[in-house]
């Protein structure tokens, strides 16, 4: 009986958990992955109480200073200390990369839900939706979109969030069409569960895997989508410091002061990479088949 | 022909996109100028169609399309916008083309060699490069690679396509001068679909290798080499055609990042600063083209997969 239960899929015993962490925890990527993260989460905490000095701090008297004992990653075009803003930066992308990956997730799986659980033309309409945002290049759409509003941090999130939710949409329709017709839903329907309680009690939580894995490769996603927009002008908006706003002034004096050019492009890769690192351990320790 | 319907569908979305804007796209250009009256207001929404109900424009909109027909620029010179693009898509398809080829002949061997030493040294620094291929941000590596070969070495240009002194150069240094300038954003617009192809393709091969026509194969008594390049990769390659079609909008899409950093005068900088200058027309019309170039992108890719793969055709 005991197997039946655990392929049907519809039970989550607490063996099924233990054997996930016992495989995440011997996973060197995810460990790795984990711990950028985790370092990341408490810099962006501590923001207020670690960066040595006031990001907007201006000091004319120390305009585009080298990195130095008092300045270690140097100073900007108006004398801030880069280290600071890259410190405060860091809260931004953290921002940024969670409110728009939670938005592009809450569509896609909404959608995929709904394409997957009730099929025929509801499914047919959804997923041509889908083909046809997925003809236009991400970048454009996004641009096309701030180019009608403020560019703010917020509307940023928001149209990142609502560009994103495509691939979602397939993976958990993909998940649905193949899960509603096991018996753990029939049986579910059959003692009189409706079709909400259905997808949401039963069948969403067994998808949960895959968007998880989405859900973390996303947030990298989100994260280098900010700092390019950023980068270009049009996404947080100085004075907030954001690692793509530095970038830019790293630009504007490329010739003279690298090092506003190498860290926060630095810190951008050790977080895509700590979040990527991340998704591919959790995908791994979910099915190590899939290696 | 499953192409129409995704054509309607994506003429509707750069519609509604351009209509969700808070005011109307005319209020920037009479704001700024306090000359602006009521009158020249509605006569401007008149010759944008702005006075219209919503589907009528609609209407109008996609009939111009038809034609080719993509309204006139916001900006001072009031041009055709269809005539804007145009004379700019060129270099930005020979980038996107050049750095795809790039992709191609760097990737597939790549690829290969990792799925065939599995494990080996050589995998194991592609997978690194793999890793950090997809969370480097491109236009840092490109200021970085900026700094260095453009400034540091002095080797090559960072800025537009030509130098100059373009005009008084004989031709083949005209063309070496226009070959310095593609190199940097041709690489790094390569950089990214480096990683992800490669990876592709070595798991790709990996799949194959496994199949019994392999086996049967070497059991034949085949020399490895044959079997690899002639029986396993032929048939690894094939799905990488349906890839290279959906790298497409990620290639448009990188070109705003890079023409805007490398001043090149493509259809990305053009869309850029006519996002920063709000000229919706423009806008509208690179997001249809560039929706276009996509689909185009996959149609190709489906044909020849067609043309490759003779047992795809009967599906």
């Amino acid at each position: 009986m005991v197997w039946q239960i655990r392929e049907s899929g519809c039970h989550r015993g607490d063996s099924v958990r233990t054997d996930f962490w016992k495989r995440f925890w011997k996973n060197k990527i995810a460990v790795v992955g984990s711990c950028v993260v985790a370092v990341l989460f408490i810099i962006s905490i501590l923001a207020p109480w670690i960066a040595p000095y006031d990001p907007n701090e201006i000091n004319l008297a120390r305009v585009l200073a080298a990195p130095s004992a008092s300045h270690l990653c140097g100073t900007d075009q108006l004398g801030r200390d880069v280290l600071s803003r890259m410190i405060w930066g860091a809260r931004i992308s953290l921002k940024v990369g969670f409110v728009a990956t939670g938005i592009a997730i809450l569509i896609g799986a909404l959608l995929g839900a709904v394409a997957g659980y009730y099929g025929k033309w509801i499914d047919a309409v959804i997923m041509r939706f889908v083909d046809i945002m997925l003809c236009f290049p991400t970048f454009f759409l996004i641009l096309a979109v701030i180019a009608l509003l403020e560019p703010s941090i917020w509307n940023i999130m928001i149209i990142i969030g609502l560009t994103g939710w495509m691939g979602v949409t397939r993976l958990v329709r993909a998940d649905f069409t193949s899960l509603k017709e096991r018996d753990f839903v029939r049986a579910a329907r059959a003692i009189g569960a409706g079709d909400l309680r259905i997808i949401f009690i039963h069948l969403l939580p067994n998808a949960m895997a895959s968007v998880l894995v989405a859900a973390t490769l996303g947030v990298a996603g989100a994260i280098l989508t900010e700092s390019a927009l950023s980068f270009l002008g049009i996404g947080v908006q100085p004075p907030t410091p954001s690692w793509g706003n530095i970038l830019t002034a790293g630009k504007d004096n490329i010739d003279i002061a690298w090092w506003l050019s190498l860290y926060p492009g630095l810190a951008i890769l050790i977080t895509v990479l700590g979040y990527n690192l991340l998704g591919e351990g959790i995908r791994d320790s979910l099915d190590p088949r899939l290696r | 022909m499953f192409m129409v319907p995704l054509l309607f569908g994506i003429t509707i979305v750069c519609f509604v996109v351009m209509h969700l804007a808070p005011g109307s796209p005319t209020d920037l250009e009479t704001q700024m100028n306090p000359r602006a009256s009521a009158e020249y207001r509605e006569r401007l929404n008149a010759m944008y169609d702005l006075d219209k109900p919503l589907y009528e424009q609609y209407l109008i909109w996609v009939g111009k399309l038809a034609v080719l027909d993509l309204g006139k620029s916001f900006s001072p010179d009031r041009r055709p916008v269809a005539q804007k693009i145009l004379e700019r898509l060129p270099i930005t398809i020979l980038i996107n083309v050049l750095s795809m080829i790039l992709i191609l002949v760097l990737a597939i061997p790549i690829g290969v060699l990792s799925a065939v030493h599995q494990d080996s040294l050589f995998d194991k620094v592609a997978g690194v490069f793999v890793f950090i291929g997809f969370a480097i941000p491109t236009f840092w590596l490109a200021l970085l690679l900026m700094i260095l070969f453009g400034i540091d070495l002095d080797w090559l240009p960072i800025s537009g396509i030509r130098s100059l002194n373009y005009e008084y150069l004989p031709p083949w240094m005209a063309f070496l001068d226009l070959i310095k300038h593609l190199i940097l954003p041709v690489m790094l617009s390569a950089f990214g679909g480096l990683a992800g192809l490669s990876r592709y393709m070595r798991s790709n091969m990996l799949e194959v290798i496994r199949q019994d026509y392999i086996m049967t194969a070497r059991a034949k008594g085949l020399s490895e080499r044959a079997v690899i390049y002639k029986h396993a990769l032929r048939n690894a390659l094939l799905p990488v055609i349906t890839i290279l079609g959906l790298s497409v909008p990620g290639l448009i899409g990188g070109s705003v990042i890079f023409e805007t950093i490398f001043a090149i005068p493509g259809m990305g900088q053009l869309f850029y600063m006519s996002v920063m200058a709000r000229d919706y027309p423009v806008v509208m019309g690179i997001l249809f083209i560039g929706a276009v170039l996509t689909l185009l992108g996959n149609l190709i890719a489906d044909v020849s997969y067609g043309l490759a793969d003779p047992r795809i055709r009967v599906s």
